[in-house]
């Protein structure tokens, strides 16, 4: 079974968003299970820090030895950080997808809190729902 | 749900993805398939291929039978336990299947074929096995495990028999050898040196477990399908089918135009394919980020028929096939986009040793 970090929301396409830090901006990943439904990751394409992005733009890609798969940013905003670690070590994604396995960070002015995203508990139900 | 192997439980025990292939539930993973791909590349790793089917074939006109089933002549199988690779082709040229052929004795010869073509293969060898009174038996009561790497028969060999041991300790490569209801190959589809076992199915959750205390990595499909494509092997169904020739598939080596009056099916197929050229199999390697992957296109002409990322060039590696004239530079379309790839000779990777250069340092 794959692990639900709590503290975070999430998105139907499988991101996951972290609350705003100190700086305003959230941080954005992919999930546990989207990343053991990939398998191991071979390349990551992470969008360039000060690109503008609509909330469910696909501007990243995560690409594994089965396949290649658009990651969406569930925020509008604008990207201010990228990791950049993934170009050399695309397995953090795999290791580590709630910790060292982040993609980008955007800075937006919409509340996640909107109901536009899952809770855990919520996208603990959703994948139940989804491998029905 | 699909066919389960024997090893069934025990792949999920061991923490294994399952996957459906060719209506088998079988392990695509057991948590990294690259890992698994290193560990045979660099040491030593099992696949269960017990889906695989084993067919025997029995009679006094078994020899004069397979040399009009098949393209390769097993008339170049002169010591017993000697196996060879070979396809097995419809009246136009295309494959119905590939196949490893043991020349087992003169009245046995014993037949690998692929899980998903086992019920075409064995209706289209019942079917011309009648006229040389040659009996066909399906082998379900066998399992088989290949054991493959640098350190495979090293890690195997204490787990044999003192009889089986003695037979196979210095047996050649793509031999075989049948002993106590085991039947041991020198044979396998990763570019490393190792073995296949085929043993009664009540054997093998036992060997598996031994194989595993002895070091030996368990690995997925995953796993055997990058290692087969370093290798240079083709894999039925994408790289060659029944609408593709031999000779446009990579296999004009296995196809035995000699003896010139050797008349197996699909012969003058080929004769004529021969004559005209048309298209080949060839390696590709992507110079650029990215995977190439099946049905991607060629440009300017031809198609990736497999594609994958090489955890041992760390590069993404294809089968394609392209106009006979086609230059050694190409683009592939990937997702929208034309990246460059270098036409190369297959195998990229052989003995854990990468055959082909590639340039170190990052892709942009």
């Amino acid at each position: 079974l794959s692990n639900i970090a709590n503290d975070l929301r999430y998105a139907k396409s499988h991101e996951w968003v972290r609350a705003a830090a100190a700086d305003g901006a959230v941080e954005i990943g992919i999930s546990d299970h989207a990343q053991s439904a990939l398998g191991d990751l071979v390349f990551v394409e992470v969008p360039q820090v000060g690109r503008a992005v609509a909330a469910g733009e696909a501007c990243a890609v995560v690409e594994s030895v089965k396949a290649a798969s658009d990651v969406y940013s569930p925020v509008s905003g604008k990207v201010v950080a990228s990791n950049t670690a993934l170009a050399a070590q695309p397995e953090l994604v795999n290791q580590d997808p709630y910790g060292a396995g982040w993609l980008f960070r955007v800075q937006t002015n919409s509340p996640i809190d909107d109901g536009s995203l899952m809770s855990a508990s919520d996208y603990e139900k959703y994948l139940a729902d989804e491998s029905k | 749900m699909g066919l389960k192997t024997v090893l069934y439980d025990t792949h999920v025990l061991q923490g294994a993805k399952i996957v459906d292939f060719g209506g088998w539930d079988m392990p695509l993973h057991y948590g990294s398939q690259i890992e698994e791909h290193h560990a045979v590349r660099r040491d030593a790793g099992m696949f269960d291929v017990s889906h695989m089917c084993v067919i025997d074939l029995t009679g006094g006109r078994v020899r004069e039978f397979l040399k009009s089933l098949l393209a390769n002549d097993v008339g170049r199988l002169k010591i017993p336990g000697k196996a060879l690779y070979s396809c097995m082709l419809l009246p136009s040229g295309g494959v119905i299947d590939d196949l490893i052929v043991y020349f087992m004795s003169d009245t046995w010869f014993r037949l690998v074929v692929n899980a998903g073509a086992r019920d075409k293969d064995l209706a289209w060898i019942r079917q011309h096995a009648a006229a040389f009174a040659a009996a066909v038996r399906e082998r379900n009561d066998l399992a088989i495990i290949a054991i493959q790497g640098p350190n495979a028969r090293q890690k195997t060999l204490p787990l044999l028999a003192p009889a089986q041991r003695t037979a196979v300790h210095e047996m050649a490569p793509f031999f075989g050898t049948a002993v106590d209801s085991w039947f041991i190959a020198r044979t396998g589809y990763t570019g490393e040196d190792g073995f296949e076992v085929m043993l009664p199915g009540i054997d093998a959750v036992k060997t598996w477990g031994a194989l595993r205390a002895q070091g030996v990595a368990p690995a997925g499909l995953g796993a055997r399908d990058t290692l087969r494509l370093e290798a240079g092997m083709n894999l039925y169904g994408n790289d060659m089918d029944e609408n593709h020739h031999p000779l446009e598939s990579g296999l004009g080596w296995t196809v035995a135009f000699e003896p010139g009056d050797r008349d197996f099916i699909g012969r003058q197929a080929l004769e004529d394919a021969r004559r005209a050229g048309g298209q080949e199999l060839v390696g590709l390697l992507l110079e650029e980020r990215g995977v190439l992957r099946s049905h991607q296109k060629v440009v300017p002409a031809g198609e990736v028929t497999s594609g994958t990322f090489s955890p041992t060039l760390n590069r993404s590696i294809a089968l394609a096939r392209v106009p006979r004239t086609a230059a050694r530079s190409v683009q592939v379309e990937i997702r929208g986009k034309l990246h460059r790839a270098s036409i190369v000779k297959p195998p990229f990777v052989r003995h854990g040793k990468a055959l082909i250069s590639v340039l170190k340092g990052d892709l942009h």
